[in-house]
């Protein structure tokens, strides 16, 4: 288990079109602690998944740092895994070949990985698939995989980038469940970025609430709900009350043509 | 009425139809000369042509089969190594495609058969300068697709390999050659049916042997059924390698999405 601690991070992109810097995230700081489910939620465009890029090793920071387990991020590392909004497969390799490619990169002997990946497949509930290639499952099914290349290599910290945006309301609340079921088994911490109000409360011991672009800390909202959690918490009147204080949280930051903005500016 | 009936018919049907059209053209070539219509002095017949391919086989065909075949085996195998080579580098080293880029434009533009007597100045009328002319035609098709195909390698996996800490190494073994695979069966489709004009024109312009040379000795003294029976051997040659190649790419592409 690895705990986290971000201080007074701050990252710009270059734009091209007038050769100036937009400022994705400024002096940014919080920690979370070992083991614990933390998701981080904000309005489109505040530097949620530059956040996780840059916690995974593949962005560099204009300024601040990472610490993770007390040592400075220098690039991605073996005790990280991320699980992507897209579900990035690799289409010519089947499911069994797509799961153990992770460990696979990180020069683990393929027999090895794969004798892990089947065991990985097992508790993403997808034994049978091993064979089947990535064009052949559902978008579920395919977060799955994803979920399972990641959970495969035992990370101490697992990051998620909105893994179950495009999946359609039941697959998600089914989803939802699934990965706290994991999660309580394999109990990595994990950092889990989402835009749903509801899904961070379901799964979150701890939610960074992020201020509008350039992005900061805005709130951290702690969910002191008991674990496991079955969806019928959602109707709880402690589930409303915390969902409430997040929407009104967000509701001040919120700004319809944030999005658009961003695109012009990024152009 | 006939478009429905094939619009609705399965395979096999279509494939009667075509057959049925190609042996009607054939029929008609070997009737119109016979009825007094044309010339076979000028157009020849099929019959007229398998009679040469006959005679023409124990008299040297297949030395010149062999000539050609030789030269065009290793001109490909030229092209495929050196444009599968320079296609990765300029596809993914941006400083290698910013320097070289005006040339690949350059050739690639230019008719190549036009250097053709050049080529022969400077290698002579034996193997060299035939190879020389099938790498010309077939390096830069291959060349440019490659190129095309390493610079569609999804940026999604190239992130995830990364985050999993994949070496430079990896990445081109696990993402960079698989995206290529069709791009170079794309490539190499378009290579054989140039590198094929290579070895004809460079036989033709000079040379002691080859389908190319025997099609011109064969026109400069009107031998009409001669000349085809070069024809069609380069063309079923070219035809066998295609379908080969198409063959080939399906093996590597089960995993594609079924249209």
């Amino acid at each position: 288990m690895i705990d986290i601690e971000v201080r007074s991070l701050s990252v710009g992109y270059d734009q091209r079109r007038t050769g100036g810097r937009i400022s994705a995230i400024e002096d940014l700081s919080f920690s979370v602690q070992a083991g614990k489910f933390v998701c981080v939620v904000g309005t489109s465009g505040c530097g949620k998944t530059t956040l996780l890029n840059v916690i995974a090793g593949l962005q560099k920071p204009a300024s601040g740092q990472v610490l993770l387990g007390g040592v400075p991020v220098a690039g991605p590392g073996k005790e990280r895994a991320m699980v992507f909004q897209t579900a990035a497969l690799l289409p010519w390799r089947n499911v069994l070949h797509n799961v153990a490619y992770g460990l696979e990169l990180q020069g683990c002997p393929a027999k090895e990985a794969r004798r892990a990946a089947r065991e990985m497949i097992a508790l993403v509930g997808l034994d049978g698939f091993e064979d089947s290639c990535p064009h052949e499952l559902s978008g579920g099914m395919q977060q799955r995989v994803n979920l399972a290349r990641a959970l495969v290599t035992r990370p101490g910290l697992l990051l998620m980038d909105e893994p179950f945006g495009s999946l359609d309301a039941q697959m998600r609340e089914f989803m939802q469940t699934e990965i706290e079921r994991i999660w309580r088994q394999t109990g990595q911490t994990t950092l889990f970025v989402t835009h749903s109000i509801d899904e961070a409360v379901f799964l979150a011991d701890e939610i960074i609430v992020m201020t509008s672009r350039p992005g900061r800390v805005k709130a951290i909202v702690p969910v002191d709900l008991p674990r496991p959690r079955p969806h019928c918490i959602k109707q709880t009147p402690v589930f409303h009350a915390i969902g409430d204080e997040l929407r009104d949280l967000l509701e001040a930051e919120f700004d319809p043509l944030a999005t658009s903005r961003l695109r012009l500016e990024a152009v | 009425m006939l478009e429905r009936l094939v619009r609705e018919s399965p395979p096999f049907r279509k494939g009667l139809l075509s057959s049925l059209t190609l042996a009607a053209g054939l029929a008609l070539w070997e009737w119109l000369p016979e009825a007094g219509w044309v010339d076979p002095f000028f157009t020849s017949s099929p019959s007229r042509i398998a009679h040469a391919a006959v005679s023409l086989s124990t008299r040297g065909l297949w030395r010149d089969a062999a000539v050609s075949l030789n030269e065009f085996g290793l001109g490909m195998l030229l092209a495929i190594v050196l444009g599968i080579l320079a296609g990765m580098l300029l596809g993914w080293y941006r400083t290698l495609d910013a320097m070289f880029e005006p040339f690949v434009t350059l050739f690639n533009a230019m008719p190549r058969v036009a250097l053709l007597p050049l080529i022969i100045m400077w290698l002579g009328i034996g193997i060299a300068s035939k190879i020389a002319a099938v790498f010309l035609g077939a390096f830069f098709p291959i060349a440019i697709t490659v190129m095309a195909g390493v610079r569609t390698v999804d940026p999604n996996l190239l992130r995830c390999a990364r985050s999993f800490c994949a070496t430079d190494r990896q990445i081109f073994r696990t993402l960079v050659l698989p995206t290529c695979v069709p791009y170079l069966f794309a490539g190499l489709h378009i290579a054989v049916g140039r590198g094929l004009v290579g070895v004809v024109i460079g036989e033709m312009l000079a040379s002691q042997a080859g389908v190319g040379h025997l099609i011109n000795q064969a026109s400069t003294t009107f031998q009409t059924d001669k000349v085809f029976v070069g024809v069609i051997l380069l063309t079923g040659f070219g035809y066998a390698l295609t379908a080969i190649l198409k063959q080939a790419g399906k093996s590597f592409d089960t995993w594609r999405v079924p249209k």
